[in-house]
């Protein structure tokens, strides 16, 4: 190990970094803090003055806060469903030897790289467009009446755009977990007479565990704060039906051009990112530490 | 109960033909190990007789039923992996007891079975830990316990003992040859280690590129090797083969002395030769002799022989342990 003088060293090396990160941290989260407290309005310029917690009251009180809430978690869990259930199953097929393979690997993985509002358009106005949209066409070519999706289920409509966005992250982090899985490990399995569902409940999920732990918790920290889809799509609407608490806190700041609350609502936010984050480590840390 | 029988058996990869046609017989009970240098085709035998490679021709029988085209499970074969391939999330127990739960069969009886391959192989105290927490050592008898609760017809070793260390190798060459004989069963067992195949086999098939060199019990391969590959393979140090005019003069092509049949003196002998490196076991000592017109020479001889480098002795090959080989290679 090191010894006293070295470990002081390296620690006074390290600090011009550790101080810029602190800093770069520290700055907006205080003044955040410190706008929460203030009564801040850019209608009304130069009113600016301490009212105590009475921000967070309004926006804890307000019922839209609440909606958004449930949006919130309504829309991470989805999507979380439907990416790794769809990310596990992807990865099987992408595990086989097929014709084409590096190909369809590059095609799969392609979504990831297309970024949030270029999506949620494409989506909107070439899929999911009642009139012009491919999903319409194809209902209409079987005589069925095409579905306004971001009218009839905008939460549903938001959760299979983002879905899309996420399934090629956790398709690559569980075909590489699959791809290290040992053969012999399999073989040995066939010999004592597992069939081909028993192999994978008892060999390659438990295997794939760690990988869909990560992929839970880095999609977890970046579904909280879901936004680009939503303003482009649906605008929080019809009503606040897509409202998730990010969307919430940008109307106030943007639309009703309220600082104070929208800072107050952004501290509630880091508050509760910080519960689902200490609930989520509780939960399947111990998954990490094996 | 447990008799195998390949009847033209062959593999190939696309074009290249790994082993070319293969006939070999296994006896119910026997221990039959496949040994060669990697890349012979020895472990591809194997798997192909597990049914975890598919045949490109002929037959495979076991118990007189054609199970060519069976799927692993159904060929009644356990399998102990050179990586040991436990289940590494399932505890000691778990590992063992997977075959038997495949099987469907009732938990006490499994238990039951769990506990006397336990006890056979001495990891009752270890039932509850995963495979990570073991030495290998006792991974390898996980492996072995895995493979023998299912009460399969044979097993089937692949290498299995390559990963451990010298002394732990030599440990569970006579575990394993200890539970042939309390089992019963035909084993055949993978390697390429001569010192195994000489000490536990029955019967020891030699391969080289796919092709059986040569099959019969240990001492009948060291005492009369068909050709060269297997003269040179079996036996350790290595059997000398000599080239040239010193071969000529006993109408061979190749002339090969094994190093224990080679006597050294100080004094007087048929070659006349120089000492190279001189190597000491306490029991023996190996001695690097290099003679003039014939090229190196190993000598084995008791540990008590001393000699210096560069000491000229004499050596004289013993006649009646003398192996002749033609151009062909193949023993006259």
């Amino acid at each position: 190990m090191a010894t006293l003088q070295t470990r002081a060293t390296a620690r006074f090396m390290m600090s011009p970094a550790v101080i810029l990160l602190f800093l770069w941290m520290i700055v907006p989260l205080v003044m955040t803090l410190y706008f929460s407290f203030l009564r801040y309005n850019l209608l009304m310029p130069g009113t600016e003055e301490f009212i105590g917690f009475l921000n967070y009251q309004y926006f804890l009180t307000d019922p839209a806060f609440f909606t958004a809430l449930k949006n919130t978690l309504v829309l991470v869990g989805g999507t979380l469903l439907i990416t790794v259930i769809g990310g596990v199953l992807l990865a099987l097929v992408l595990d086989q030897p097929f014709f084409g393979q590096g190909i369809v690997r590059l095609l799969v993985i392609a979504p990831f790289f297309v970024m949030p509002t270029v999506s949620a358009l494409v989506w909107k106005n070439m899929l999911m467009h009642p009139v012009n949209g491919l999903f319409a066409w194809i209902a209409r070519t079987f005589g069925l009446q095409p579905i306004d999706w971001f009218a009839e289920v905008p939460m549903f409509s938001i959760i299979l755009i983002v879905a899309w966005q996420w399934l090629p992250f956790a398709t690559l982090i569980l075909l590489t977990a699959l791809q290290s899985l040992d053969g012999e490990q399999i073989e040995a399995a066939e010999m004592d007479g597992a069939g081909a569902l028993s192999r994978f409940f008892y060999l390659v999920l438990p295997h794939m565990s760690r990988a869909i732990t990560v992929v839970i918790l880095i999609q977890t920290i970046f579904l909280l704060s879901v936004f680009a889809e939503i303003l482009v799509t649906t605008n929080g609407g019809p009503g606040i039906q897509t409202t998730n608490i990010t969307y919430l806190i940008y109307a106030q700041a943007l639309l009703q051009f309220d600082v104070g609350g929208a800072s107050a609502g952004g501290i509630v936010a880091v508050i509760l990112a910080n519960i689902v984050a200490f609930f989520l480590i509780r939960l399947i840390g111990k998954n990490l530490e094996r | 109960m447990g008799s195998i029988t390949l009847q033209k058996v062959s593999k190939s990869f696309g074009t290249t033909s790994v082993i070319p046609e293969i006939d070999l017989e296994i006896n119910d009970g026997e221990f039959v190990v496949f040994v060669g240098p990697s890349g012979c085709g020895k472990s591809t035998l194997l798997r192909m007789i597990a049914g975890l490679e598919d045949l490109s021709g002929g037959r495979i029988v076991i118990d007189g039923k054609d199970m060519s085209n069976e799927a692993p499970a159904k060929r009644g074969l356990s399998m102990v992996f050179q990586s040991y391939a436990l289940y590494p999330h399932m505890s000691v127990y778990g590992n063992i007891a997977f075959p038997l739960k495949m099987d469907g069969q009732d938990k006490t009886a499994i238990d039951k079975k769990v506990k006397d391959a336990a006890h056979i192989l001495n990891l009752t105290n270890y039932l509850d830990r995963r495979p990570g927490q073991l030495s290998g050592g006792q991974r390898q008898r996980v492996a072995i316990g895995r493979a023998i609760v299912r009460q399969p017809k044979a097993f089937l070793f692949d290498e299995p003992l390559s990963n451990l260390d010298a002394a732990l190798r030599g440990n569970m060459r006579l575990e394993i040859s200890d539970l042939h004989h309390q089992l019963k069963t035909t084993m055949i067992y993978v390697t390429h280690d001569q010192v195994e195949a000489m000490t536990m086999a029955d019967k020891i098939v030699v391969l080289n590129a796919g092709r059986i060199e040569q099959v019969g019990s240990p001492l009948d391969l060291y005492r009369s090797p068909r050709n060269v590959f297997v003269a040179g393979f079996i036996g350790s140090p290595r059997m000398n083969l000599i080239e040239g005019q010193e071969a000529a003069k006993q109408s061979a092509v190749t002339l090969g002395v094994r190093p224990e049949h080679m006597r050294i003196s100080k004094t007087e002998g048929t070659w006349k030769g120089i000492v190279g490196v001189t190597e000491h076991l306490g029991s023996d000592t190996f001695i690097h002799v290099q003679v003039d017109g014939v090229g190196k020479i190993t000598v084995r001889t008791d540990g008590d022989f001393s000699t210096e480098f560069g000491q000229q002795v004499y050596l004289t090959p013993e006649p009646a342990r003398l192996h002749r080989f033609d151009a062909d290679g193949q023993a006259i």
